[in-house]
């Protein structure tokens, strides 16, 4: 029996390839496993092996031709063998092969499937019809490859069962009502990013507890008509001085050496309807509490009309995140790498505190430093904090 | 350099990886080695390998760039007169430049059984080279349907690869101190107005071709989740 060669799958998202190279020309003798034919598909280059032992009957697919994945490219025969009447049919029927075939163009994968039919009994033909599937999809495991009732019967299961299956996939919904969407560039980065700092970070978390009163009385000594600069803007500026102060914190960790930037470039996390992105304040030691302010205020609102150039979410050395602003009492960030810190600022609010001996309300917030202990000891950590705190409550250090 | 590597790099559950600074390689040379490992491989002789190398000034066609001789601009003879030579090759891929400055990464490894797969493969190696630019502070990305890895409009690193049974060959060429006017003869990858550029021109304290071998070794195995192995 005559074995078809299929367009080889290769990649789950891949539905094409192009022939590059017939290795074997048709009356040529070919191994098992042997080079057969080369494709190419994206930037890579495969070298496709034989599936049989036999001659090159037939080579359905010349070089340049791109055709959908699973389509016959080649038919391999016995020494001598008389290849079926019906397969070379179809190619007197089909003399005019496009040069490209675009994936979704199915009535073009068709005419090397009807190749598959002679081989099927009319029983299981019929069987095929009802379901409407296509026969040439199904993998036969019956005598020489053929399609038997079960196959296609264990196939129509499969079909039910497999929501990844090709022809759903596209869809997007799956028979237990799921539904389904390709992963956006946006989502997939952050994926990837998040999942990377996990593993390449030992991430370690601490947690002060700060008093904004001080702040808080500095906001509202800002005469009237001039914006006073945001809590975060402040807490901006106690991070930055304590950046320079301990440059560790700034640093990060390269192969087998620690990197010192020159400066401060501070990442503001804002959070957008489809994810996330980090603006980043260049050079933040040299800018006041209102020059700062004003950044933030400025990438935030580009950030969530995508108006930010590339080189504005890049080269951060520290990032600040902010849920507080959503209630998050405090977090426990994953570091935006190669950074070795992120601070993480929780809801500013007043609370129940104890001060001489009274309970009294003061306005307070979790401030959380998710550190890389790879690079960063606890007790750094804890003076870098202890310095924030000290800053933005304006004590004496 | 895989015995100074030591085996903390990587996974520690991975799958072997065994990786080899080479120093100036020619091409050819290159060549041969990849066939002997690539055969070596698929009898399951040998664990995968990285191989890191440099080559002498050399451009070189892939599939993809035959019948488009207007990709190189300049005449065989010409780049005779000037050193470089001029190779066909069996990889995906049009038309690129190899030379000294720039690390050339062979992996040869088996994609079996978990990662048959051409366009993750391509994205992995992407992923290897931005988080070998980030290590140095470069923020480097992918472009949508264009292999490589660019920086703005400029292409840092070129990937293209040759698979045989699920088995890797050629790979990715990243600029560090690579000559960029020697781009000039081609148009690389047959990419017209995207200009090349290297670690070397973003960075006014470029790092060495040994800590960039390094840093590609580590992300290599993270990545890949292999353990590199002495």
């Amino acid at each position: 029996m005559p074995t078809d060669v299929l367009m080889p799958q290769m990649g789950e998202s891949i539905a094409e390839g192009t022939i590059v190279r017939w290795v074997k020309n048709v009356g040529e003798s070919i191994e098992r496993d042997e080079p057969l034919f080369e494709i190419s598909t994206d930037k890579v280059d495969a070298e496709i092996p034989s599936p049989a032992a036999g001659v090159v009957a037939q080579i359905r697919a010349q070089v340049g031709e791109t055709v959908p994945v699973n389509s016959v490219v080649a038919v391999i025969g016995n020494q001598g063998e008389q290849i079926p009447a019906a397969s070379a049919q179809v190619e007197v029927a089909e003399p005019v092969r496009l040069p490209a075939v675009s994936p979704l163009d199915t009535t073009a994968a068709r005419p090397s499937r009807v190749a598959a039919a002679p081989r099927l009994s009319p029983l299981v033909r019929r069987l095929a019809a009802e379901h409407g599937i296509d026969p040439s999809c199904v993998n036969g495991t019956g005598e020489d490859g053929r399609v038997t009732r079960a196959d296609v019967l264990a196939y129509v299961a499969r079909r039910h069962s497999d929501s990844s299956d090709a022809d759903t996939a596209a869809v997007g919904t799956s028979p237990l009502g799921e539904t389904s969407e390709p992963l956006g560039v946006m989502r997939r980065f952050i994926a990837e990013r998040m999942v990377a700092s996990r593993r390449t970070a030992a991430h370690v978390h601490t947690v002060f507890d700060v008093d904004f009163s001080r702040v808080a009385a500095r906001r509202a000594s800002v005469s009237g008509g001039t914006r006073a600069p945001g809590y975060l803007a402040h807490i901006a500026k106690a991070v930055s001085d304590a950046l320079v102060a301990m440059p560790v914190v700034n640093a990060s960790l390269r192969a087998d050496s620690v990197v010192y930037p020159r400066h401060v470039n501070l990442g503001i996390a804002v959070a957008l309807e489809w994810g996330l992105i980090v603006p980043v304040i260049k050079a933040v030691e040299s800018l006041s509490v209102e020059d700062i302010d004003a950044a933030i205020v400025d990438l935030s609102t580009r950030a969530r009309a995508k108006q930010l150039a590339p080189d504005e979410v890049e080269g951060g050395t520290f990032t600040i995140t902010n849920p507080g602003v959503f209630g998050s009492v405090y977090g426990l960030p994953i570091i935006n790498q190669p950074q070795s810190a992120i601070l993480c600022v929780g809801v500013i609010e007043k609370r129940p505190v104890v001060v001489d001996d009274a309970v009294v309300a003061r306005l307070r917030s979790y401030l959380t430093l998710g550190f890389d202990h790879r690079l960063i000891d606890g007790a750094v950590a804890d003076r870098f904090m202890v310095r924030v705190r000290d800053s933005l409550e304006e004590r004496s250090l | 350099m895989s015995a100074d590597h030591g085996s903390a790099v990587g996974d520690p559950h991975g799958t072997p990886l065994v990786v080899r600074s080479l120093g100036l390689v020619p091409y050819e040379d290159a060549l041969e080695q990849q066939r002997a490992l690539v055969a070596a491989r698929q009898a399951g002789d040998t664990p995968d390998h990285l191989l890191l190398l440099e080559h002498p000034a050399v451009i070189t066609v892939g599939v993809s760039g035959r019948g488009h001789s207007e990709h190189l601009l300049v005449s065989r003879a010409y780049l005779a007169e000037h050193g470089i030579d001029i190779h066909d090759v069996a990889r995906g891929g049009d038309i690129t430049y190899h030379g000294p400055g720039q690390i050339v990464g062979y992996p040869v490894m088996s994609l079996k059984p978990d990662r048959c797969d051409v366009r993750r493969y391509v994205s992995d190696l992407e992923e290897v080279l931005i988080r070998t630019a980030a290590c140095f502070g470069v923020t480097a990305g992918r472009v949508a349907g264009m292999t490589g890895v660019w920086v703005g409009n400029e292409k840092l690193a070129a990937i293209g690869v040759r698979l045989s049974r699920w088995v890797t060959s050629h790979g990715f060429a990243l600029n560090v101190a690579t000559n960029l006017d020697h781009f000039r003869f081609i148009v690389p990858c047959g990419l017209e107005r995207r200009g090349v550029t290297s670690l070397q021109r973003l960075l006014p304290t470029p790092p060495s071709l040994r800590e960039v071998e390094l840093a590609l070794a580590t992300e290599f195995a993270s990545v890949f989740d292999r353990r590199v192995i002495p």
